[in-house]
């Protein structure tokens, strides 16, 4: 059966009268650099879309915590709550955790395009390596920011309300993040060669930074070894944000809000919302800087 | 205008002097040289490990030489790498698609990435996938596409953007021998059509064939360079094979009249003599024992090969035992698919 099909196409070939159309590659430039740069980028959401069962797939931890995680504990948490429901209370930190995973996932897509040649394609394309990581970490960022936008059509199911300022407040820290994690995967990445160790390394890094960023506990009153650990913790950076965010919207008790949401502090400081997200957009350069320069040595 | 005159004043597409490259221990190729036309086929024969893949990864600037230098359309490939990778198109052995995406998709982010010009990227992917028969599976996903297909379709993308140098690594690995002549007709097509130098790597002998000219290359050495129909010639000798009553009176006989050394193989005796025809009616007049059948065959690429090399190209073989039972287990697959 294959065979005849093969043979079908050879008959059928080419016209032999047809005019050959002859293109041109340019020379390097910055309008080059920026198509190549947006192929890239459309290349994982064209990915993305074709993979329908990874949208479910990372959708479904975030909603495990949220809801079982959440109503679970609730009854154990009543008391320190203040009123306030537990799956409220981990909300911000379920918006940071989605992106996160989306963006590991979009990273890890560099090893599996090592294993399956696709690299190749593009690592001898006249382009330059860092408009390949760009494209590739603004397409991460860009799904991420998908998903993202999924956990935030569920925020009144957990009592944050739909405003307008809140939504877009959250979505731009949720890119910014998605940005800087995918930034940081790409930086391992390119120093993997198979898929099942990237996912090791990341289950290894991505799961400590979770726990101890406070996504799921607030972020005063840690033991002191704690403490340290959650201010180095990059992920606290933006959880911290989001919830303070969020609680800003909610009508909520002022000691409820001074116990689950009184934001992160240095020395006793209270760091502000957005030198935190500079602190994220700071570490997301630096790693796509680091990524770029790696990938730039590789052969 | 510049293109042009590169084109008709004859510059070579490819020159190569003294490439030598080392990985640590292993000298991989050892200062080769060699230089290959405008507009010509050009083939690289060797068994696996012979260096063929380091040399067009040298060329294909993807490894930098230890020493020596090469230009690639008037390009040097260390010193001038964008330019020769703007004028070239790479064909893998490993395949380079992206599965997730269809053909069209595939050849679209090429042209992009490129930097093809945008109302040019519609005619010329028509093009291209005309040429190998996919256009009308353009818009169906890569993965689903069998070995053939895919290969096929990574040819187009490696023409999307016209260049001017084509390299093939082991184009047909793998593939069945149907496809691999439809390969086969493609390439030579193109040549007709495109005023494109091709230069390929083979481990299949009867490939070879196809090229203007081969080099044989062996142990990180090029061991001989011409046509294939050259080659043949300077190896000088035709192979005769005669079935006999008595074949230990035969090569006996062999030995005292002609001074030739004879051996059975397959039950007949067989020889080697320079111009085997002419050979034939000596021996039926000088022989004087009754001869039952008789046959001449001129000497292939894998005698071409002995000749310099003093081996054949064994591991080569083992190579195609692999890949006949990996093109079992592509059809059976493939079986269900379509």
């Amino acid at each position: 059966m294959s065979t005849t099909t093969e043979r079908a196409q050879i008959a059928t070939g080419p016209s032999p009268s047809a005019p050959v159309v002859r293109v041109h590659v340019p020379q390097r430039s910055f309008g080059s650099e920026l198509r190549a740069i947006r192929i890239v980028w459309r290349r994982e959401l064209i990915r993305y879309r074709a993979d329908r069962l990874r949208m479910v797939t990372t959708l479904v931890q975030p909603l495990l915590f949220l809801f079982v995680l959440g109503a679970g504990l609730q009854t154990l948490a009543r008391a320190g709550t203040h009123g306030v429901a537990l799956k409220t209370f981990i909300y911000p930190g379920i918006l940071c955790i989605s992106v996160m995973f989306t963006a590991m996932f979009s990273a890890a897509s560099i090893v599996w395009d090592r294993e399956f040649g696709f690299l190749r394609e593009m690592m001898v394309a006249p382009v330059r390596r860092s408009s390949i990581v760009i494209g590739k970490c603004l397409g991460g960022a860009t799904v991420a920011g998908f998903q993202g936008l999924m956990i935030i059509c569920l925020a009144g199911l957990v009592h944050v309300p739909y405003d307008p300022l809140l939504i877009i407040g959250i979505f731009s820290l949720q890119l910014l993040l998605a940005f800087s994690i995918t930034a940081f995967g790409v930086m391992i990445a390119v120093r993997i060669k198979q898929m099942q160790s990237f996912m090791g390394v990341m289950q290894m890094i991505i799961m400590p930074m979770f726990f101890i960023s406070g996504a799921l506990f607030p972020v005063v009153g840690l033991p002191a070894w704690l403490a340290v650990l959650n201010r180095l913790d990059p992920l606290t950076y933006a959880v911290d944000p989001m919830r303070r965010l969020v609680f800003s919207h909610l009508t909520i008790s002022p000691q409820a809000h001074q116990a689950l949401a009184s934001g992160v502090t240095w020395w006793g400081w209270r760091v502000p919302g957005l030198l935190e997200a500079g602190v994220i957009a700071a570490l997301g350069l630096v790693m796509l800087a680091i990524a770029i320069w790696e990938f730039s040595r590789t052969e | 205008m510049d293109r042009y005159v590169e084109r008709n004043g004859n510059a070579p597409a490819i020159v190569v002097k003294g490439l030598d490259k080392r990985f640590g221990d292993v000298h991989a190729v050892r200062g080769v040289d060699f230089e290959v036309a405008v507009g010509e086929v050009f083939g690289f024969l060797g068994p696996n490990g012979a260096g063929k893949t380091t040399t067009i990864n040298m060329l294909c600037t993807l490894v930098n030489p230890t020493s020596g230098w090469a230009t690639v359309a008037g390009h040097d490939v260390v010193r001038e790498r964008d330019d020769v990778r703007r004028n070239i198109g790479l064909v893998f052995q490993d395949p380079t698609l992206d599965g997730y995406m269809t053909g069209a998709q595939n050849l679209r982010m090429h042209a992009e990435l490129y930097g093809v010009q945008r109302d040019l990227v519609e005619p010329r992917m028509q093009q291209v996938l005309k040429m190998v028969g996919l256009w009308e599976r353009k818009d169906t996903v890569a993965g689903t596409y069998s070995g053939g297909m895919r290969r096929r379709l990574e040819i187009a993308r490696g023409l999307m953007h016209s260049p001017r140098v084509l390299f093939l690594d082991e184009p047909t690995i793998g593939l069945d021998p149907q496809t691999r002549r439809s390969i086969w007709t493609y390439i030579r097509e193109l040549k007709e059509r495109e005023e494109i130098t091709i230069f390929m790597t083979t481990h299949y002998m009867d490939e070879a064939e196809w090229c203007d000219r081969i080099a044989i290359m062996d142990h990180g050495e090029i061991v001989a360079l011409d046509a294939p129909e050259t080659l043949k010639a300077q190896v000088g000798t035709d192979r005769v094979t005669i079935h006999t009553d008595n074949n230990e009176e035969a090569i006996a006989a062999l030995s005292e009249r002609f001074g030739i050394e004879a051996l059975v193989s397959g039950g007949a005796v067989t020889f080697a003599v320079p111009a085997g025809e002419k050979f034939v009616p000596r021996l039926f007049a000088e022989l004087e024992l009754p001869i039952r059948a008789v046959s001449v065959s001129r000497p292939t690429l894998d005698d071409v090969f002995m000749s310099y090399t003093g081996t054949t190209i064994r591991d080569a073989e083992e190579d195609q035992g692999v890949n006949r039972s990996r093109q079992m287990m592509r059809v059976m697959h493939g079986g269900g698919r379509r």
